[in-house]
């Protein structure tokens, strides 16, 4: 059952990431990310990531593709037009591609192949560990987060307004 | 039962989906989107290790990822729109000066 719900939504992740490099369309494309996102989250469900999966859903494929989907609407984006004006990227891209996951899978693979495998239910990391984790031993880091949203909020603000002459 | 390394695998290809829509597509947007899906496949290295080594902090990492990521959005598209104003275009390809 683990191995069957795992191979499923890591079939869809896969073939959702593969139809957003395909996909002219920038709609298409964030639909077919909202389905990476969405396959990851039973992924965590599946390594007892409760609270990451929720927030997967609702802050990934809620809030931030709403985001994009806002934009590429109010931008009214239409299809990517094909510029041909790299030779050396047709010729290396798919070369190098192949190289870059090759490598990263050499060195992902090998130490973890063997050794026990995941479980569900092996390991449960719930709200309430990652609440208590959260506001004791990393206190620091979530306060500096405020700072940063609070930045990120003023900067776009201040980018985004209407020149007033 | 599922070897960790499947996942770490599963990371890895999305990673590197991530990184070629990142070099290939010709639309800022999706160039965007490519970035999301390379931060979502580390996500995933996060959590699977966090199981591995029955630790909550992988979690936190994931946490802090998103918070990040949602800033970042905010940001970045709030750019897009700036540099639309002003070259009513969203092809990268258009896009090679700096100047206004």
């Amino acid at each position: 059952m683990n191995v069957f719900l795992f191979l499923t939504f890591a079939g869809i992740a896969v073939a959702c990431a593969v139809n957003l490099l395909v996909q002219r369309h920038p709609i298409s494309s964030a639909i077919s990310l909202i389905g990476v996102m969405g396959s990851l989250a039973v992924l965590y469900l599946l390594l007892g990531a409760e609270f990451i999966a929720a927030i997967q859903v609702i802050v990934y494929a809620g809030a931030i593709m709403v985001l994009f989907v806002f934009v590429i609407m109010l931008l009214n984006a239409g299809e990517e037009e094909r510029t041909r004006r790299s030779k050396l990227a047709r010729v290396l891209g798919f070369p190098l591609f192949a190289a870059l996951l090759s490598q990263i899978v050499w060195v992902v693979y090998r130490p973890f192949a063997s050794g026990p495998g995941v479980e569900f239910g092996g390991f449960v990391g719930s709200t309430e560990a990652l609440g208590r984790a959260l506001f004791r031993d990393y206190v620091v880091p979530f306060e500096v987060t405020s700072v940063l949203i609070l930045v990120a909020i003023v900067g776009a603000v201040v980018l985004a307004r209407k020149e007033i002459e | 039962m599922v070897p960790l390394s499947w996942y770490l695998v599963l990371s890895a290809v999305l990673f590197a989906l991530g990184v070629a829509g990142f070099l290939f597509k010709r639309n800022i947007i999706t160039i965007f989107m490519s970035i999301e899906l390379m931060l979502n496949a580390v996500n995933l290295s996060f959590v699977a290790f966090s199981y591995h080594w029955k630790q909550i902090g992988g979690h936190l990492f994931v946490f802090f990822v998103i918070v990040v990521a949602a800033a970042e959005a905010a940001v970045g598209l709030a750019i897009i729109l700036c540099v639309f104003r002003n070259r009513q275009t969203l092809n990268v390809d258009d896009l090679e000066t700096m100047k206004l």
